[in-house]
Order: C-alpha cells, then sequence, then structure tokens
C-alpha cells in the first residue's frame, strides 16, 4: 500500500452527521466520536434523531437514525445547522440526510448498501452513485461491509454478526479524518464489552481497520483539522439532559437533607432519568416504577406526605394525567416536583422529537385557581441547577413545582465543567416537631414571609392532622365550605406563588449599548438564540438577549426589561405561549418566531429573524 | 404501657354521615381497635379516596389524607415504602377502589406494600347520590339505571384474589365481633390486606345485605370460613362445601361423606380454592362465605426496596456526589 500525500485544513469548526438504519448503530457512532472529540479539548454540541419506531423496517425512510455532532475550537452552543460531513450508511440515509449537507459537503457512502433492494425501500429509481445527482458534493465511496468483515474475522464474530461492527469501522474513518485519536473509543469498547471479549475485539480490529483505510488509501485527499477550543479551566465531563437532570435530584436531595423518592412511568423522552436514577440506591434514591402516572405522582405525594422529597417525571402526556393530583398536592400544600421532558404533542404527537408546548399547560394547565412554579431548563448542563433550584421552590414554599426539560436537552450531549460541590446552597428545611397554636398543632399556619405553611411529618407525636382535598379553614386546616374563606385561601395560594418573585434573581440581560431589539427565550432554545445573537453581532449589528429560567412567576425586572425595548423577538418550539404570557401580563406586544417541527431552531433562523427585526 | 380510649382516637370534627350509615358503625369498630393497640397514634396513617366512606380520615385522630378519588392506594403506596414503621391504611368505596381506582388497588395488592385497605361496599355511589356501581347487581334500577343496570359486577374478593393480594377478607359492618376481628387480622398481616366490608347505605341501597344481616337469613345464608376447619353451614349446619373438578360447591352434609368437606385452608400458596369459594355468590343474594378467604406470607415491597438500597451502600458505599457526577469519565483543560 502506498501513502499518499494530503492536504490538512484546519476548520473553527465541523459539523458531522452520522446516518444510517435504526439497527446500524448509528447514536452509538456518534457518541464515540463525540468523546473522543470532547477528550481531544474541542468545545461540542450534539443532536440525536431517532425513529419513533424501535424497529421500523430495515433500509426504510422511516428507520432512519442520525447523531449530528458540531466540534470546534472555541466556544459553540449548537449542534450545527448543516453537516459538513455526512456519512450514510444506506440509500435511505442518503434521501433523507442529502438536503441538509451544502453544496461542496463532504459524504461519506457505505457502498455495500447500495444494491437493487435498498435503493427500492428508499424510493431511488436510480442509483445516485451512478446517476451523477452527487456531483456537487465530494463522495467517498467506501465499501464498509466488505472491510468490516475483513477486519474482523480473526475476532471469533461470525456470520451476520460481523457487520454489526461496521458503525465503529465508520467512527475509525472519521476519526482518521479529523485526526481524533482513538484510545479512548478503545477504552470504553472493552469496558463496555467486558464479559463478550470476542465482541469487544471485532469492535476494536473494526475501528482500526477503518482509521488505517483512511491513512492508506487514495480517496482520502483531504482531511481536517479542529484545534482543541480555549475553554475555562476545570475539571469537563461529557452529560446529556436526562442525566444532569437525575443528578440535579439527587444534589438537590442531599442538600435539602431529605431522602429521594422517584416515581415515575416509562416515556420517551423521560425515561432515562428514571433509568439513571435507578442506578444510584446508594444514595438511598428510591425508584418506584408505578402503574401509571396518576399512581406515580400519587405515589411521590404520598412520599412527601411522609416527609421524603417526592419527584415523578413525565412527558407531557404524562402531565396531562398527572393534573388532578397536582392540584391535591397543591392544595395540600405538600413539596413535590414535577419533571415534564417535552416532546411533540399533541397526544402521541412526535414523541422522539423535542418541542416546547407544555409551558401553558403547566402554568394554566389544571382544574381550580390553581397556581404553582415552573421553572425551565435551558441546557445539558443548566439542568443539573434546574433541579435544585426546583426542588428549593418546592420545600420553602411548601408547593408542586414543574420542572420543564424537553427531548432536545435530554438526549443532546454537551461538555460540562463539574461545578464546586461545596458551593451548592444549602436548601434543607426543618419539620415541625412542636405545637404552634397554644398546645395544638394548625397546619395551616403560615410563616409571615413565605406563606409556606409548616411540614409535620407522620410519627410525629401531638401534631396528629388532616389533610386533604377539601377547601381548608385558614389556620385550623378544617374542612369549611364558607365562601369567603374559601376566597381568602385562593387568594393566599396564589399570593404565596407571586411571592416567589422576591425570592428568585433578576433577569440578566446580555445587551450591546443603544440595542433597540431584545431576544428573549426560554428552555431548549438558549443555544439557538445565543448562536444567531453571536451571528448578528459578528455582522455588526447590536442586539439584546435574555433567557428565562423561572417562568411562573417571571422575575420582577421582567416588565421593566421587555418595556425597554422597541422589539421583543420571542423564539420558541410552539405556538407563540411565551408570547402569550407576556401578552397578557405587560399589555405589550412581541414578535413571536416559532417552529414545531420536532427540531430545534438553527442559528441561521434565529439571525433572519433578528436581521428582520433590526431593519 | 400506654392505654387509649376509643375518645383518643375521636377528633373535634363533627361526623357528617346518614343517621344509621353503616360507616357510624365501621367508625367505631376501628377506633376501638386503634384503642387496643400499643402503637402510638402519630404513627397511624389513615389514606382515603373520595366518597361517603372517604371522610373517613377527618374523623380519626392520626394522621391522615382525604385524597382523590380512586388513588388513596397509590399514596398509601407513596408511604408505605417511604416510612415502612408506619401502620398505614387506606379507606376506600366499592365505587372508589374498583371503578375510579381500580388500577392502583390491584397493583398495591400485587405489590404487597404494608397497608390495611379497607373497603367499604355498599353497592351504590352513595356520595353522588344514589348511581350503579361496580358491584351493584344486574338490573339494578337507579337513576342512572332507571331500566335496570346491564353491567356485571365485580366480585371483590375475586378481583383482589386474581391479583394475588396475600390477605383477603369479607365482613359486615353490623357484626362487630367479626369486623373486630377480621380487622385485627388484617392488621396484623404483613403485607397489603384487602378487607370488604358490607357497609349498609341506608339512604340509597338500604338492606342490601339483609340475606347476611337478616335475623332469619342470616342463619341460612353466612358461610362462616374459620382456618383448618371443614366449612358446614345453615340454620342447622345442614349444609357443606365440597370441591369439585376446581369449583366449590354446596351440598347436603347429609348426603356427603364428611371427608369429601371442603377444610379451609386460608395459607393454601395458590389462591385458586380460594377463588373457587369467592365465587359461591356475586354478591350477598344467597349463601356467601364470610372472613379470611386467604393470608399468606410474601415478600414486601418496601423490605425489598430497603434491602436494595442497603445491599448497594455495601457495594459502593454511601453515595458521593463527586463521583456521581464523574462517572461518564473527565478531563482536565488547564
Ligand atoms: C375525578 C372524580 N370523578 C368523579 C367524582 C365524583 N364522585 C365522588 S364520590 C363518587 C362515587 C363514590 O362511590 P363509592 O366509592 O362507592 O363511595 P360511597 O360514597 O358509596 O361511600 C363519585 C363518582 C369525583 N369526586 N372525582
Ligand atoms: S349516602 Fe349512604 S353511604 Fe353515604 S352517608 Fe348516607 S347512608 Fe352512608
Ligand atoms: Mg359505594
Amino acid at each position: 500500500m502506498t501513502t499518499t500525500s494530503h492536504t490538512t485544513e484546519t476548520r473553527h469548526r465541523v459539523v458531522v452527521r452520522f446516518a444510517g438504519d435504526s439497527g446500524d448503530g448509528m447514536q452509538l457512532a456518534g457518541a464515540r466520536f463525540t468523546d473522543a472529540s470532547a477528550v481531544f479539548g474541542n468545545d461540542l454540541a450534539t443532536l440525536p434523531n431517532f425513529p419513533a419506531e424501535i424497529r421500523a423496517p430495515a433500509g426504510t425512510l422511516p428507520g432512519v437514525s442520525s447523531f449530528q455532532v458540531q466540534i470546534a475550537d472555541s466556544d459553540i452552543l449548537t449542534p450545527g445547522d448543516r453537516p459538513d460531513v455526512l456519512v450514510a450508511m444506506n440509500p435511505a440515509a442518503l434521501k433523507s440526510n442529502l438536503q441538509d449537507v451544502p453544496e461542496s459537503g463532504t459524504i461519506i457512502i457505505n457502498t455495500d448498501a447500495f444494491e437493487a433492494r435498498n435503493l427500492e425501500k428508499a424510493g431511488y429509481e436510480a442509483n445516485p452513485l451512478e446517476d451523477g445527482s452527487l456531483d456537487k458534493y465530494k463522495v467517498l465511496r467506501v465499501g464498509m461491509e466488505e472491510l468490516t468483515k475483513e477486519a474482523v474475522k480473526d475476532s471469533g464474530v461470525r456470520g451476520r454478526a460481523t457487520l454489526r461492527s461496521k458503525n465503529l469501522l465508520a467512527v475509525g474513518i472519521v476519526a482518521w479524518m479529523f485526526d481524533r485519536p482513538l484510545e479512548p473509543t478503545i477504552e470504553w469498547i472493552t469496558e463496555k464489552f467486558a464479559s463478550l471479549p470476542e465482541v469487544a475485539a471485532a469492535n476494536v480490529s473494526a475501528l482500526k481497520a477503518g482509521y488505517h483505510y483512511g491513512e492508506t488509501t487514495e480517496i482520502f485527499s483531504h482531511t481536517y483539522e479542529v484545534p482543541p477550543a480555549q475553554m475555562t479551566p476545570g475539571v469537563y465531563t461529557n452529560v446529556t439532559g436526562n442525566q444532569t437532570l437525575a443528578w440535579g435530584l439527587i444534589a438537590g436531595a442531599q442538600q435539602a437533607k431529605l431522602p429521594l423518592l422517584y416515581a415515575s412511568y416509562p416515556i420517551t423522552p423521560a425515561s432515562d432519568i428514571l433509568h439513571e436514577l435507578a442506578r444510584h440506591r446508594n444514595f438511598g434514591v428510591r425508584t418506584f416504577q408505578a402503574e401509571d402516572e396518576i399512581a406515580a405522582v400519587g405515589v411521590a405525594l404520598g412520599a412527601s406526605f411522609a416527609g421524603h422529597l417526592g419527584i415523578t417525571g413525565t412527558s407531557g402526556p404524562g402531565v396531562a394525567l398527572k393534573s388532578e393530583t397536582i392540584s391535591l398536592a397543591l392544595i395540600t400544600e405538600l413539596p413535590m416536583v414535577i419533571v415534564d421532558v417535552q416532546r411533540g404533542g399533541p397526544s402521541t404527537g412526535l414523541p422522539t422529537k423535542t418541542e416546547q408546548s407544555d409551558l401553558l399547560m403547566s402554568i394554566y394547565g389544571r382544574h381550580g385557581e390553581a397556581p404553582m412554579p415552573v421553572v425551565a431548563a435551558s441546557t445539558p448542563a443548566d439542568a443539573f441547577d434546574t433541579a435544585i433550584e426546583a426542588i428549593r421552590l418546592a420545600i420553602k414554599y411548601m408547593t408542586p413545582v414543574i420542572l420543564l426539560s424537553d427531548g432536545y436537552i435530554a438526549t443532546s450531549a454537551e461538555p460540562w465543567r463539574l461545578p464546586d460541590l461545596s458551593q451548592l446552597p444549602d436548601i434543607s428545611t426543618t419539620f415541625q416537631v412542636d405545637p404552634n397554636h397554644g398546645d395544638e398543632y394548625w397546619p395551616y399556619i403560615r410563616e409571615e414571609k413565605t406563606l409556606a405553611r409548616p411540614w409535620a411529618v407522620p410519627g410525629t407525636a401531638g401534631l396528629e392532622h388532616r389533610v386533604g382535598g377539601l377547601e381548608k379553614q385558614d389556620g385550623t386546616g378544617n374542612v369549611s365550605y364558607d365562601p369567603l374563606n374559601h376566597e381568602k385561601m385562593t387568594i393566599l395560594r396564589e399570593d404565596k406563588i407571586k411571592g416567589i418573585a422576591e425570592d428568585i434573581p433578576d433577569l440578566i440581560v446580555d445587551s450591546d449599548d443603544d440595542a433597540t431589539t431584545l431576544v428573549l427565550g426560554w428552555g431548549s432554545t438558549y443555544a439557538s438564540i445565543v448562536a444567531g445573537v453571536r451571528r448578528v453581532r459578528a455582522n455588526g449589528h447590536k442586539v439584546a438577549q435574555a433567557h428565562l429560567r423561572h417562568v411562573n412567576p417571571f422575575p420582577k425586572n421582567l416588565e421593566s426589561v421587555v418595556r425597554s425595548y422597541d422589539t421583543v423577538l420571542v423564539p420558541e418550539l410552539n405556538r407563540g405561549q411565551l408570547s402569550r404570557l407576556l401578552r397578557e401580563r405587560y399589555l405589550i406586544d412581541v414578535k413571536s418566531l416559532t417552529k414545531v417541527q420536532g427540531k430545534p431552531f438553527m442559528a441561521a433562523e434565529v439571525e433572519q429573524a433578528l436581521m428582520e427585526s433590526l431593519s | 404501657m400506654t392505654t387509649f380510649e376509643r375518645a383518643d382516637f375521636q377528633t373535634d370534627q363533627e361526623v357528617r354521615w346518614c343517621p344509621g350509615c353503616g360507616d357510624y358503625t365501621i367508625l367505631a369498630t376501628v377506633q376501638n381497635y386503634l384503642a387496643s393497640l400499643e402503637i402510638p397514634r402519630e404513627n397511624h396513617v389513615f389514606i382515603s379516596g373520595i366518597g361517603c366512606a372517604a371522610r373517613f380520615p377527618y374523623y380519626v385522630e392520626t394522621y391522615g389524607m382525604h385524597s382523590i378519588h380512586g388513588r388513596a392506594p397509590a399514596i398509601a403506596s407513596g408511604i408505605a415504602s417511604t416510612r415502612p414503621e408506619l401502620s398505614v391504611w387506606v379507606v376506600t368505596g366499592d365505587g372508589d377502589a374498583l371503578s375510579i381506582g381500580g388500577n392502583h388497588l390491584i397493583h398495591a395488592l400485587r405489590r404487597n406494600l404494608n397497608m390495611t385497605i379497607l373497603l367499604f361496599n355498599n353497592q351504590i355511589y352513595g356520595l353522588t347520590k344514589g348511581q350503579y356501581s361496580p358491584t351493584s347487581e344486574t338490573g339494578k334500577r337507579t337513576k342512572s339505571s332507571p331500566m335496570g343496570a346491564i353491567e356485571h359486577p365485580f366480585n371483590p374478593i375475586s378481583v383482589a384474589l386474581g391479583a394475588e393480594a396475600s390477605f383477603v377478607a369479607r365482613t359486615i359492618d353490623m357484626d362487630r365481633d367479626h369486623s373486630s376481628e377480621v380487622i385485627r387480622r388484617a392488621h396484623e398481616h404483613n403485607g397489603a390486606a384487602l378487607v370488604e366490608i358490607y357497609q349498609n347505605c341506608n339512604v340509597f341501597n338500604d338492606k342490601a345485605f339483609i340475606q347476611v344481616t337478616g335475623k332469619e337469613e342470616r342463619t341460612v345464608n353466612r358461610i362462616n370460613l374459620v382456618h383448618g376447619e371443614p366449612i358446614i353451614f345453615g340454620a342447622s349446619d345442614e349444609k357443606a362445601i365440597v370441591m369439585r373438578d376446581g369449583a366449590a360447591s354446596i351440598v347436603d352434609l347429609a348426603e356427603t361423606d364428611p371427608g369429601d368437606v371442603h377444610i379451609h385452608d386460608e395459607r393454601a400458596t395458590s389462591p385458586a380454592a380460594a377463588f373457587s369459594l369467592s365465587r359461591l355468590s356475586h354478591g350477598p343474594y344467597g349463601p356467601t362465605p364470610i372472613g379470611v378467604f386467604r393470608a399468606v406470607e410474601r415478600d414486601g415491597y418496601s423490605e425489598m426496596l430497603d434491602r436494595q438500597i442497603l445491599d448497594a451502600q455495601a457495594k459502593k458505599g454511601p453515595g458521593d456526589l463527586m463521583d456521581l457526577v464523574s462517572q461518564n469519565g473527565t478531563w482536565d483543560v488547564q
């Protein structure tokens, strides 16, 4: 074999997308490349995209699964708008992803999959490898299946199973293209398949074969270099939002000095929180897989009544089921956190895709006058802190709190600088242990400042009391049908939640001097918004940007902030829910930018909307 | 040793059931039972759903929650799985437990969380003023079934046995000795215990249980289940139960080989015989078994959960947050 001389192009950032059949292991391939890049020192952001069906028919368009990652030599926020490099493992993957590849982009194609049956399943009349339709791209043709078979022939893996390693062959090729180290991937494989040494050997061989193929083949005349990013010094790890959210719940429970119970019924994209928590029983974590979402929230409420930290997690359809019990938690004034990892709705909607369409449900979607705090995570890293904040509010104010995440935050990965754990806030509370009204205990005597009622838990002698869904008499907590008392209690519950505005930080605005346009967002649009704002600023325009964590109640200064700009642009992955809230609360108009395609905004979309506002 | 009086378990709240309602009797029975125990008041928790029966916790001087319709077993599960040292009670009605809350009931029984479930079966929706319930007999005329209910009723005992509950019993509000004894057995049981209590709703379904409560009728129709005893009943003990082809049937004792009479075994591992006994009547309309159908020991959820926590801690040590957030592997940036 000959080693060819090749050119290396240095890039600030590159977007790579791995696409194949759901059975091809593309999520794994993407994750491995991501980890290797993280260890190399790049900043990065990822976007996994998988079909709703676990095994859609192989080779078809609905069966395509993909994983996109942007790697960069500086701080980036989004997984990138368009892939510079597309790895297409079969015709369906090529067909469904090609429209995103810019002209002159690179496509690495597994030619072995381009035979008649697969072409037909993908709906190709002619073979795109032969009809010239790919001429405007840089196409690298690799017979990945043959190469894989050859590579793994001594591993002990036989038959069809040999082809399973082809995703790692693809990782090897891309690793070579970007000069990524193989060691992190080899280590990962060895650990992951420790009990299946043959599979481990096959995967390592395929990975190396891909890398060597790049090194020794002429078609790769061109490789990229993306130098390490200048990141804030510290210890980093690579995380997804479901994981950080779960960790935030564990950390929050520790800071609250309460044992954690997490009750849930499996649902995409929230299940991984349950999985993650179930692995950490040594923290005293009780996970409870309930028979349905109604039971899950009931179990969490029971745990809170018993003096544990009751948390339940789900996605939109599950929150709908939980709503009656959330109202019970609200009137019994018990702490609880309800995690909603939003997905495309209504109904089953787009179960594996992201959306932010449960905002209004979170704030208003209950019977009766039922106000409660709602906080929203904006990035995978932020989910950790937001989870702790949700717990803090729940126990300080004795109220259920909704914690919003979404499919994008849940599944996308980013490097996270480990927090200084000694700086986590002490959010512990004290149970009531003494009578608070003469020698009696009245469960609805409120603390003056927070309006929170005391928390007296079973087992505490002398404080026996009953709570329930019927209206409470102010103070005693006895059942009361008195009309004026009901009005008083309704307003008290409302004031308690409103008062939280005094206990949360002001909204921070990142504003250029003289900016007249503000982009205001909440939740997972953070990355796209900031990336869009950077582009607009790079073009010399002035703009202000702010992002809400507390969506109910709003930070105190929000009204004055939105009133200080001529134009307020509100990008949301829904049909304008925050926009409605702002118009309703402050009687101002805002410009709503919406998208409900199951995908995050592209930075370019935010940029374009901003440019239109600015002109 | 603390000694309690019934009054120690009464609250200052006015009891608001209709005069003559069977709920009063059950309340007194339970309060007397609680007073007979050494368990301090603060260690009992009563959780109810919604319905007339569900007002119960307001009248018992312990911890309690009057929750929402059908969900009491779920809420009680949250308490029993976090605080296994507490004495957890569920008070529920036939609509609450078997209609809106049917799912939670069977799963609480299946998981065998430690709780005593008192199911007040009056075969009617009392609180909503008299619609037929999932235990009302077919043909029952009510406001929502003026031409007669066209639904087949549930038999709560069969449902509980089908869910493989570890303790299943039936008793009657008016029979205070029997209900006291059954409630004691249920409460002492380690695991989820279901007690169906025939409860008279004198306003919307009066005398629904007359076949097992009426002076004459009860001598004919009550089949008392006693562990280890042959099942014989009737005004002059002239009837017996035998098992034929796996089904319980009623025979004349005089015409039966005494060795064939079924011996009640509440500890049988299989719930099959108990189930066939429960099928003898579909409601209290003829001979009806009363007493403990099943009482077996089975691992409980909270013990197993706590064991997993201890095992995990023994293996990995108590949780360390830094280890937690570093588990994916880390790298240093200088
Ligand atoms: C979600 C919901 N649906 C309906 C009701 C109305 N409701 C209250 S009690 C009840 C039936 C109760 O019947 P049962 O459980 O047999 O109790 P009983 O009143 O007979 O003791 C109904 C339908 C409710 N409170 N909540
Ligand atoms: S309606 Fe029936 S069950 Fe309800 S309180 Fe009156 S008598 Fe009792
Ligand atoms: Mg009833």
